[in-house]
């Protein structure tokens, strides 16, 4: 029996998204379930009803309705108390949770009996799991709109011009943490144009903010920052000691700052104090991209964007809700990924697989039940050293050829070859005749001469350079040739010639060969005109 | 001695030298396209005059010239005719087919010489015997190389199964082929009366054709270009060998060109599969550690397809692709699709690439021709040593029906049958797409971890169909 996917109207201020959009409705639906929107869920994000309606959904008038004939809700927030009441007992919830935020909701939800699956409690480190991770894909709005939030507050260009009415620099911002939103930030300043500038405790994402267009700018001392699942841990006093000197710095010289340090669990890290605040240029721009958790500036107001010292500090935190129409999209996506792997079978039921490593991590309430948090995940293996068969054909690279860097053989082995050849000369030498000899002697530099010749064509001529040399070996034309019409030998000629066959074969062989010889070098030629710059 | 011949002996020589000097810039000019076409020239002016300078040299009398003229005027016209007709994606089957025609008239000239007892009157008795041996030696080489290569159109021209046939004991019934082949060489030296030793060259030709029909029957599919290359050396040795029986040194040098010239690229394409050329001779790819794949890791997870609007999309929003052609672009046919899509490309300023294996395709080279037919620029079409670096700055790396080069488990896992081959690196690339018709393995035989990565779509469908497609899309 099909079951019904309900998409209820958020109800927390400020927020805009809807948990799907008419485009994956069809997708749910094509997995065998039928969807319920609430009656104006979509507006704020540019999804009207009839949008919902056309894709195939059925729109309820009140939250009542949807709630009671939902067998699944997917939601963005965590829903309120109150909604929560509403929710239909053994029902499916599938939403932002913060589990450990949120004790409250947790145990009402499982007074209802209800399996809850927190898409913030999503096992990132898997692979597998990365198309259902939401906080990654709404951080990636975040990140964009602290961009455009900096530069809607901030007074100039983002890029350097050189115009007529003057040079203008270009805007220098540095971006504070760079996990998904840090990255996004990046990526967007860089492509505005400005000289981006990032740090971040883990000292392996520096390549990837290097690949963005930014530059890594380094703590002066020697500590590893990487916590689990992504996250950057709290680091020694020294260190922060350290990195409060390098933000000083940075905040004197840079005009924009984004900051995006969280550490899972706990208040967002102090990075910018107001002293730093108050070194900035007048017009200067802080875009706190932490301020839910407490903000990493000093100055921060959550929620709003104020002016002090003359920096504007923008707190909001809904960066993502923003940008609507978009993080709704990514939003749903993600939940129809997560109900793909819910719904294997594909005729709209869920199966919530508790082996799953991916879907454990999700269930934060399995009917009833709380089951979170969940069992520390299998320890991820330590990047295994490079096995050293990988290293080998590195080392093969070198280009084929002459000139081509390659081991000389060992004494050992080049002393068998010479061996083996001095020996097969001997015997040649020993037993043939003169006559033969002259000819060898002519083989052989040919040999050689091939060789070299044949290593300086390029590799896309391989196929011509076949077809080229396959018409020369017709040259064995002439062996036919001589054989057709020999001048006949004085007095040698005692013996009968058989005549026909001889003649017969030569002119076979004549036939085949041109075959060969007009054919190969016409083909090569058609070839070879095809090459063109 | 002969007053009816044009040319005297010391001038037809110096033609010959004439003619292995323009051999030998022939196949220096193909070191670049840009002189590649010159090379071809000097090819065949320099077998003119090695033609002319035998039909009007000492050796060959007036009476002759009737023969030679009507035979090259059908040889002539027939292989002209094949050159214009033939499609770009048959390349492989001709030249196989062309081998053939060398290998069998090797043949014809060593039976016709040693039924004519014109040819070795006069020698002394060490050289006689020499020469005897370089007859049976000549159609010996000139006999496998025509029912090798005889096979190996049958397999390119898929007439025959691609699959390796492998006969039990066959390394066994080939030592015992040797014997025999040996054996009979020593009668047939020792035969004082031509009729005495045509037995032993009927037995040894009979050998000498099952042999080269047993050994490429033993090779499969995916090692064709070592084939095919491989029958190109031996058609040169057949020729050099010929030379030394007729004592003439440009069939010597010309023979010795091209035999080494077909070993280098076998020995290119061994390499560009990290095998061993005796293997590959041995035949039976997969064969011998077959049951250690399955062992080993077994690709798990699922494939995220795309649709050919999609793969529009990717490719208009890229800055960096690179394509990478196989075999199953050369079956739908469909360069002239790709080409439209990099002309596309390019005008919107997407800097489109073609990465190549060395053995993409069945032949060197193939992919090369086929791009070079649909008139893509050769110097965006690169080798796989030039770009493989390139692949991280990727944005789309469009994989067009090939499979075997593009596995990740050849620098992953040890335990695969392919472990070490260089392949391109197009998982690290952004996006990788790859065309398929299903998701059956390559020629190899061997799954591909590839098409499970996360940053890798599979746009399954006929190429040309799907190409076609993405091509309206982007136009769209």
């Amino acid at each position: 029996m099909a079951l019904v996917i309900g998409i209820p109207t958020e109800l927390a201020p400020l927020e805009k998204r809807v948990a799907t959009v008419p485009e994956v409705v069809e997708k749910l639906i094509k997995l065998g379930f039928s969807v319920m929107v609430q009656s104006g869920a979509g507006d704020a994000a540019n999804c009207d009803d009839a949008s919902y309606r056309a894709a195939g959904a059925t729109i309820a008038d009140s939250a009542a309705a949807l709630w009671s004939g939902s067998d699944i809700v997917f939601k963005v927030r965590p829903p309120s108390l109150d909604e929560v009441a509403l929710m239909r007992e053994g029902g499916t919830l599938i939403s932002f949770i913060w589990p450990a935020q949120n004790p409250d909701l947790m145990q009402a939800l499982a007074a209802k009996k209800t399996t809850v699956l927190a898409i913030d409690s999503l096992p990132r480190q898997l692979s597998r799991a990365q198309k259902m991770d939401a906080l990654t894909s709404m951080a990636g709005v975040s990140g964009y709109r602290a961009v455009v939030e900096a530069a809607n507050a901030f007074g100039r260009f983002f890029n350097g011009q050189i115009t007529a009415a003057g040079k203008i620099p270009p805007a220098k911002v540095f971006v504070a943490g760079a996990g998904v939103a840090g990255l996004a930030a990046i990526g967007t300043a860089a492509n505005l144009g400005a000289i981006v500038r990032a740090n971040d405790t883990r000292a392996e994402v520096a390549d990837q903010v290097v690949s963005l267009g930014g530059e890594f700018v380094k703590v002066d001392y020697d500590e590893e920052g990487s916590g689990g699942g992504g996250y950057a841990k709290v680091m020694s006093e020294g260190f922060q000691k350290a990195q409060r000197e390098m933000y000083a710095k940075q905040a004197r010289e840079v005009d924009i700052i984004i900051t995006t340090a969280l550490i899972p669990g706990k208040p967002a890290p102090r990075l910018i104090t107001a002293e730093m605040v108050q070194s900035m240029k007048p017009g200067s721009v802080i875009v706190d991209m932490a301020a839910e958790q407490g903000g990493n500036c000093e100055l921060t107001e959550p929620g709003k964007a104020v002016v002090k010292h003359g920096v504007t500090i923008v707190g909001y935190t809904d960066l993502a809700s923003r940008l609507a129409k978009q993080s709704s999209s990514l939003y749903a996506t993600n939940l129809f990924r997560l109900t793909e792997e819910l719904c294997k079978a594909k005729d709209g039921t869920v199966d919530v697989n508790m082996e799953d490593e991916a879907i454990r991590g999700l269930t934060v309430i399995k009917e009833g039940a709380i089951t979170w948090p969940p069992p520390a995940p299998k320890p991820v293996a330590a990047p295994p050293a490079p096995p050293a068969a990988a290293a080998k054909p590195a080392e093969k690279k070198g280009g084929h050829g002459h000139g081509a860097v390659q081991a000389p053989a060992s004494w050992k082995e080049t002393g068998i070859q010479f061996g083996v050849v001095a020996v097969l000369f001997y015997l040649i030498g020993a037993g043939a005749p003169s006559a033969f000899l002259s000819h060898f002697t002519v083989f052989v530099l040919a040999c050689f001469v091939g060789y070299m010749v044949v290593w300086n064509v390029t590799a896309a001529l391989h196929t011509p350079l076949m077809s080229v040399t396959n018409a020369i070996s017709s040259i064995i034309v002439l062996g036919a040739l001589v054989q057709v019409a020999p001048p006949l030998l004085g007095e040698g000629a005692s013996v009968v010639r058989p005549v026909g066959w001889i003649l017969g074969l030569a002119v076979a062989s004549i036939v085949l060969v041109t075959i060969n010889m007009f054919g190969g070098f016409a083909v090569t030629r058609r070839m070879l005109d095809m090459f063109r710059k | 001695m002969n007053t009816t011949s044009l040319l005297s002996q010391p001038l037809a020589t110096v033609a010959y030298i004439g003619a292995t000097i323009l051999f030998i810039m022939s196949l220096g000019g193909l070191s670049h396209p840009e002189t590649s076409r010159r090379g071809n020239q000097y090819g065949i002016i320099g077998m003119a005059i090695a033609v002319l300078a035998t039909i009007f040299g000492p050796k060959v009398t007036p009476a002759g010239w009737g023969w030679i003229v009507g035979a090259m005027a059908v040889g002539g016209s027939i292989g002209i005719y094949a050159a214009r007709t033939v499609k770009m994606t048959q390349m492989p089957e001709l030249v196989a087919l062309m081998h053939s025609l060398v290998g069998l008239a090797a043949v014809f000239v060593g039976y016709a010489n040693y039924i004519d007892p014109a040819a070795s009157a006069n020698l002394p008795a060490d050289e006689h015997m020499v020469h005897l041996i370089e007859t049976y030696v000549g159609i010996l080489i000139g006999a496998v190389t025509f029912s090798g290569s005889i096979v190996a159109f049958g397999k390119l021209a898929g007439k025959i199964s691609g699959k390796p046939v492998i006969l039990p004991g066959r390394h066994f019934l080939n030592l015992i082929a040797l014997g025999v082949v040996i054996w009979f060489g020593v009668q047939f030296a020792g035969a004082h009366e031509v009729s005495q030793g045509m037995v032993p060259l009927y037995v040894m030709t009979a050998i000498a054709l099952l042999f080269g029909v047993h050994m490429v029957m033993a090779i499969g599919g995916a090692d064709m270009p070592v084939v095919v290359s491989m029958l190109n050396s031996y058609s040169g040795w057949a020729a050099a060998a010929t030379g030394f029986m007729l004592s003439n040194d440009l069939l010597i040098v010309t023979g010795a060109l091209v035999g080494s010239s077909g070993a280098i690229l076998s020995y290119i394409m061994c390499k560009a599969m990290n095998r061993q050329f005796f293997s590959v001779i041995a035949g039976g790819f997969g064969t011998e550690g077959g049951a250690a794949p399955a062992a080993g890791a077994v690709p798990a997870g699922e494939v995220t397809p795309i649709t050919s609007a999609e793969t529009a999309e990717l490719l208009r929003d890229a800055k960096n692709v690179i394509l990478v052609p196989g075999y199953g672009m050369a079956v739908a046919q469909a360069q002239h699709t790709v080409f439209e899509i990099t002309k596309l490309l390019r005008e919107k300023g997407v800097n489109v690439r073609f990465g190549i294996h060395p053995v993409a395709g069945r032949m060197p080279g193939h992919m090369n021709v086929l791009l070079a037919e649909a008139k893509v620029p050769y110097d965006i079409v690169l080798e796989m040593e030039e770009l493989n670096d390139d692949f991280p700055d990727t944005d789309v790396a469009m994989v067009i029906g090939a499979n075997d080069i593009v596995n990740p488990a050849a620098e992953d896992d040890p335990t695969s049958p392919i472990a070490g081959m260089p392949v391109l690196q197009v998982w690290k690339a952004k996006t990788s797409i790859v065309m398929k018709r299903s998701m059956a393995s390559g020629y190899a035989g061997v799954d591909n971890p590839l098409f499970y990565k996360e940053n890798n779509r599979m746009l399954f469908g006929d190429a040309k169909k799907m190409l076609d497609e993405v091509l309206v899309a982007l136009k769209g």
